[in-house]
């Protein structure tokens, strides 16, 4: 170990370690357009083969070549500093793939809602899946597509049953900083929820 | 004949797991694995598809990375991941859940980190 070139080289490597943050939301709301644009790498896509055929359920028109076997994840990376990398996981966007998401949600350090204002109801499965399991801190991020929202926060959560607990912002999907915000409000909350869940010495 | 060779080498990584269903290496998406030894060439005895991890793996990578670069599925990746780190071929990296306060710090890292990046 000593006598390789490589050896001081691995050790401080192995400091290194990750997180994760799971990006969800419905079909087309911004989920990997929020990827892009706070990702130091473009969106990677990786593959999870599924024995279950898409055919009949897919819109195949705008991706016709799309194969019925495998789940696409989109993924990015942001590296915090020398020994921390946070990855952003896009969640599969068609419902029926939802029971992936347990092995994506677990070891998150929180999740982000992506909520495109024009069609809440594409929403309501993604909100539902974290108020129910309370799995992971998650936080809801309303995507301004032209600049507009439909709907004020406030009308959100009540359209949504979103907790009264759960931060809801606005943001825009494109912009690099506003998509950071979104990841630091995501921080934010889960330290609190942490804080708050510790047990009182 | 290559084809055949081809083939058996996709088998083999289910076989291999014997039944196991989860590692002893609590291997996500996001973990972060790098190769023991990187100066040191993969023992010859290795599949190809590991012996193209333990030399991607030389800069450390996580899982996912290995999948999408190697256009193995994740499920696939996993299992040989899992096998190399059995043998102490690959080191894998910790992976902050900020499921304990113990991580706090950490999370207060990355918070920083993310606040000096995104200004």
């Amino acid at each position: 170990m000593v006598s390789n070139d490589f050896s001081s080289d691995s050790r401080s490597n192995r400091k290194k370690m990750s997180s994760k943050i799971v990006i969800a939301g419905g079909f087309g709301a911004g989920k990997t357009t929020l990827v892009s644009s706070v990702s130091e790498i473009p969106p990677v896509t990786t593959e999870a083969i599924m024995t279950e055929a898409s055919i009949g359920h897919d819109d195949n028109s705008i991706t016709p070549h799309k194969t019925t076997t495998t789940v696409a994840m989109d993924f990015g990376r942001i590296t915090v500093d020398d020994e921390l990398i946070m990855y952003m996981f896009g969640t599969p966007g068609q419902a029926r793939f939802w029971f992936m998401w347990d092995d994506l949600v677990r070891g998150a350090v929180g999740a982000v809602v992506v909520v495109d204002c024009r069609r809440l109801a594409d929403s309501f499965d993604a909100v539902d899946y974290f108020e129910t399991t309370k799995r992971i801190p998650y936080i809801v991020a309303l995507n301004k597509f032209e600049g507009l929202l439909e709907y004020t926060p406030e009308q959100v959560r009540e359209a949504l049953e979103i907790s009264p607990e759960v931060p809801i912002i606005d943001f825009d999907a494109r912009h690099r900083s506003s998509g950071g915000d979104v990841l630091k409000t995501l921080l934010r909350y889960a330290l609190e929820h942490n804080r708050a869940s510790e047990p009182v010495a | 004949m290559s084809f055949r060779r081809r083939r058996s080498n996709r088998v083999r990584p289910f076989t291999f797991t014997g039944g196991r269903t989860r590692s002893r290496h609590p291997l996500m998406v996001q973990t972060l694995v790098s190769t023991s030894e990187p100066g040191q060439e993969p023992p010859s005895t290795l599949m190809p598809e590991s012996i193209n991890i333990y030399r991607l793996c030389r800069e450390t990578r996580s899982l996912a990375e290995v999948s999408a670069e190697l256009n193995i599925p994740l499920g696939v990746t996993q299992v040989l991941i899992s096998d190399l780190a059995e043998q102490d071929l690959v080191y894998i990296h910790p992976t902050i859940t900020g499921s304990s306060p113990s991580e706090n710090q950490v999370l207060e890292r990355a918070l920083r980190g993310l606040e000096r990046l995104f200004q």
